[in-house]
């Protein structure tokens, strides 16, 4: 079985190698599979910095450097100030050629300000390697602009092994059985919920699994394109199943306040500090990165994942949400195209994903090339769901999706706050909403 | 933001010099060259930037062409919640903090002419200035944190309060079933009651297992024994959770806790402590009807901190470590106007018979208030542009409570929304609220030269 796959990446691989020669309107080196007849400098702007996947990304420009060694990439690391960098950047006139967003909504702003330049010549390339449901991530308003390079899982939840096994209790794969698991480890004398409320986005996201989970796919990507108002009773029926986890104030670790105040961070530290005080953490998969830089928890015997668990049976049950790194471009020249057609290929996507802390969507990355079970765990299923969804906060206009304490991220920490106030928070959102799409 | 550009006329040519054209259009020149680096930076810095965003504010969020919009952005800086919040707590920290600032700083600076080692003590109080703002609020989370084992404020509230009510044994623990009941004061009492020979079953959970006292063994429910009521006190959890209310092999008793017979009445009528299995035993009990009880002090709760980085308390926390850092500069400037005043005057007041309190309202002060009046409208404007210690100190969830103009400017304009318009109107808005007391600040710089 490997091998017939490895024959078929390989296949695949040169495949699209002479789809982009023949891209790029070049004529010799075919053979060798070295292009010098295109050069130029293209600068990228992304968010990873020395500590956080900039080496990692230079490998990626190193392998396709063997193939292309007269464009030089000039990679920038910003950091985690690039919306802000970038939106100042594209209103000043002068944007880098390339650049990383994490957030689609920022994308899909800049892709009607008319700032975009459309990737579509690296369709072909791109339903070589993903499922159609990538390209349409990545297409507004008809015109394919964004290519989803870099994908982490969003619906895993984290737990502590030790305080599962004093609880008596196993990975729940049913939202009723996480609910009687988390009472059970309550009796065991520790806080089922570690909750990083101080960031709004992790309580987002928590919703964002639980909506996905109970109505599909469908009807999430309607809600967070605003067709669904706020107000339905869809989201009504997600905010009181959410409820029933934030409003246990008593099983999450620091009440209510002290959920208020813990980061995305401190909540990860304090479910699996030595000796753990909570049992689990709904967040995405680089909650293993915090783990292993600011704690002493060893995969599998102090911390490990479950997908969440299913709500409503059914397909619904193994859609996978997943925040993207998006490439877009502000200029179009052989250069630009060439390295977009390079980054949708399966190679691309391995020279990252075989060093950790990487997860794509390209179905023709082997799941065995992750370097550990609990990376495996978390990204295979990313290329391998049947539907696929973004963050819908990232997806929305930034002024309702991700402002810091405003939009989303501020009405459910006021949820967190009083989750009883089911219909004074939907209609709260609904302004918030309607204000931002206008 | 602006004071250069408004202090920014010197008179640039000084007194006409005797003599002819060329001489002077020379000297016109040389003023002209030596002038014109700073004028350059200027221009480019101040004058190019402010005048662009008073431009900007009467447009759209994404460019100019076609985007006028009026006065709309001003519209909506006064009628979106979020910004007429950050007004009004700027409206706070103007009422606040150059008043308590002044304040402090004057007795500060009083007091430290009189005592010993006030050079180490100026340092100290100082010593916050040398700090960056953002620092300061790092600092001050940290310390405000709520958990006492992590925050410096309330793990002393938690030091002192440990002496007056000391935590209890089992404070996490809560009843396995409803049988037993919580009453007031925080005890918990048993529902169904009991009569000589019967046997009372108290199920708690929500014990980690370290926290089971020491020398807990297998719970036994005892046999009900004629004229006594028996009973157990027992962890009720085993892993998986076991059956709730059932005494289970591998549940442990739960020793040494207090348990208390009550009369029908509710008066407790006698109080025993259970053993290693965690049984108990009230020995001859008179006829009648009784509730079982475990006694509050079992579940005294260890103290939990305040929660000063929370709604409700999250503005004062941000002005206290305000006043923190700046008391010192107070201080420092209002102890260099007192070191300046004539002792002769103190001296004159002394013979004359007034005392010390006398003195300081109504010599000392009043000699100062030059002094007083350039530390108050130094923090006013300082504390009108308040941004970083609000960035660094509150935590996000509390930002929409302690959001303030500058912030909301940086978060509307550059965060999130990318709304360059609304955010150049709160620039504006901002600079239109500096530039009154500025000008007072001028004018005063100019009648004291």
């Amino acid at each position: 079985m490997t091998r017939t796959r490895i024959v078929l990446t390989l296949a695949v691989a040169t495949a699209l190698l002479g789809a982009g020669l023949a891209g790029a309107k070049t004529s010799s080196h075919a053979k060798t599979g070295v292009n010098t007849a295109v050069s130029g400098t293209i600068t990228f702007d992304g968010v990873w910095t020395s500590s956080s996947g900039q080496t990692q990304f230079q490998d990626v420009i190193k392998l396709f450097n063997k193939t292309y060694p007269n464009v030089h990439v000039r990679y920038k690391p910003v950091g985690n100030n690039l919306p802000t960098v970038l939106a100042t950047a594209v209103a000043g006139g002068h944007p880098p050629d390339m650049a990383d967003i994490a957030q689609p909504g920022t994308v899909a702003q800049f892709a009607k300000q008319g700032k975009l330049k459309p990737i579509s010549y690296a369709s072909s390339v791109m339903s070589a390697n993903f499922a159609p449901a990538w390209t349409q991530l990545g297409t507004y308003s008809g015109k394919f602009y964004a290519l989803p390079f870099k994908a982490a899982n969003k619906s895993v939840v984290w737990y502590s092994p030790p305080i599962f096994k004093t609880a008596g209790v196993s990975p729940p794969k049913t939202f009723s059985q996480l609910l009687t698991d988390a009472k059970t480890i309550h009796a065991s004398g520790t806080p089922a919920y570690s909750i990083g409320g101080a960031d709004g986005w992790t309580l987002t996201d928590m919703f964002e699994n639980i909506y996905l989970r109970t109505f599909g796919a469908a009807k999430y990507n309607a809600l967070s394109k605003h067709q669904i108002k706020w107000t339905d009773p869809s989201v009504a029926t997600a905010l009181k199943s959410m409820a029933k986890i934030v409003g246990d104030t008593s099983n999450v670790y620091g009440g209510t306040s002290g959920a208020l105040q813990y980061g995305f961070n401190q909540s990860v530290t304090n479910a699996f500090a030595s000796p753990p005080k909570a049992a689990m953490v709904f967040e995405a998969d680089f909650v293993g990165g915090v783990i292993s830089s600011s704690t002493k928890a060893k995969a599998n015997t102090g911390f490990n994942t479950f997908t969440w668990p299913s709500i409503t049976p059914g397909p619904n049950a193994s859609a996978v949400e997943i925040a993207g790194d998006l490439f877009v471009t502000f200029r179009d020249n052989p250069a630009i195209e060439a390295f977009v057609k390079f980054l949708a290929t399966g190679p691309a996507a391995e020279a990252w994903a075989k060093q950790g802390g990487f997860g794509t969507g390209n179905k023709n990355v082997p799941a065995s090339i992750y370097p550990d079970p609990i990376t495996k765990a978390t990204e295979a299923p990313i290329s391998q769901a049947k539907s696929v969804v973004f963050d819908m906060s990232d997806e929305q206009p930034p002024a309702f999706g991700a402002t810091t304490g405003q939009g989303e991220w501020g009405i459910f920490q006021d949820f967190l706050k009083n989750p009883k106030d089911v219909s004074g928070i939907q209609k709260k959102l609904e302004a918030s909403a309607t204000a931002a799409y206008k | 933001m602006s004071a250069g550009g408004i202090t920014a006329e010197p008179p640039v040519v000084a007194a006409p010099p005797p003599g002819s054209g060329p001489g002077r259009l020379g000297r016109y020149l040389v003023g002209a060259f030596f002038l014109a680096p700073a004028l350059f930076m200027l221009g480019v810095w101040m004058v190019y930037p402010a005048v662009y965003t008073i431009v900007r504010s009467f447009f759209g969020p994404t460019g100019f062409f076609g985007h006028w919009v009026g006065f709309h952005n001003y519209r909506t800086l006064f009628t979106t919640s979020t910004l007429t919040t950050a007004i009004k707590n700027n409206a706070i920290w103007v009422a606040v903090v150059p008043a308590l600032v002044t304040a402090i700083g004057l007795v500060f600076a009083v007091l430290t002419e009189r005592v010993r080692w006030a050079v180490a003590f100026k340092t100290a109080v100082f010593l916050p200035m040398a700090i960056s703002a953002f620092a300061t609020g790092v600092t001050w989370r940290i310390m405000d944190q709520q958990d006492p084992s992590l925050g410096a404020v309330n793990a002393l509230g938690k030091t002192i309060s440990g002496v007056f009510s000391p935590a209890g044994v089992l404070s996490s623990a809560f009843p396995s079933t409803s049988v037993l009941q919580p009453a007031k004061g925080g005890a918990l009492v048993m529902k169904t009651a009991l009569q000589p020979g019967s046997v009372a079953k108290l199920g708690l959970t929500g014990i980690a297992p370290d926290a089971v006292p020491n020398g807990a063994e297998q719970a036994v429910q005892p046999a009900a024994k004629a004229g006594d009521i028996t009973g157990v006190v027992w962890r009720d959890f085993k892993p998986g959770g076991g059956q709730t209310g059932v005494v289970e092999k591998g549940e442990l008793g739960l020793p040494g806790v207090t348990v208390e017979l009550r009369s029908s009445a509710g008066k407790v009528v006698q109080s025993t402590k259970s053993d290693a299995h965690g049984t108990f035993d009230f020995a001859s009990v008179p006829a009648g009807s009784y509730k079982a009880a475990i006694g509050s002090q079992t579940f005294a709760k260890p103290f939990g901190g305040y929660a000063w980085l929370g709604p409700n308390l999250i503005i004062p926390s941000l002005l206290i470590a305000y006043i923190w850092i700046w008391a010192g500069f107070a201080m420092v400037v209002i102890g260099a106007g007192l070191a300046a005043m004539p002792r002769d005057v103190l001296e004159a007041a002394r013979t004359d018979g007034a005392g010390e309190w006398q003195v300081f309202r109504r010599v000392t002060v009043p000699l100062l208030a030059p002094v007083l009046s350039v530390v108050f409208v130094t923090m006013i404007i300082n504390v009108l542009k308040v941004f970083d210690i609000v960035y660094s100190l509150a935590p996000e969830s509390e930002y929409a409570k302690a959001n303030v103009i500058a912030l909301a400017m940086y978060f509307t304009a550059f965060q999130g929304a990318g709304n360059f318009g609304i955010g150049s109107a709160i620039a504006v808005f901002l600079f239109l609220l500096v530039i009154p007391v500025l000008a007072l600040n001028i004018r005063r710089f100019k009648r004291d030269v």
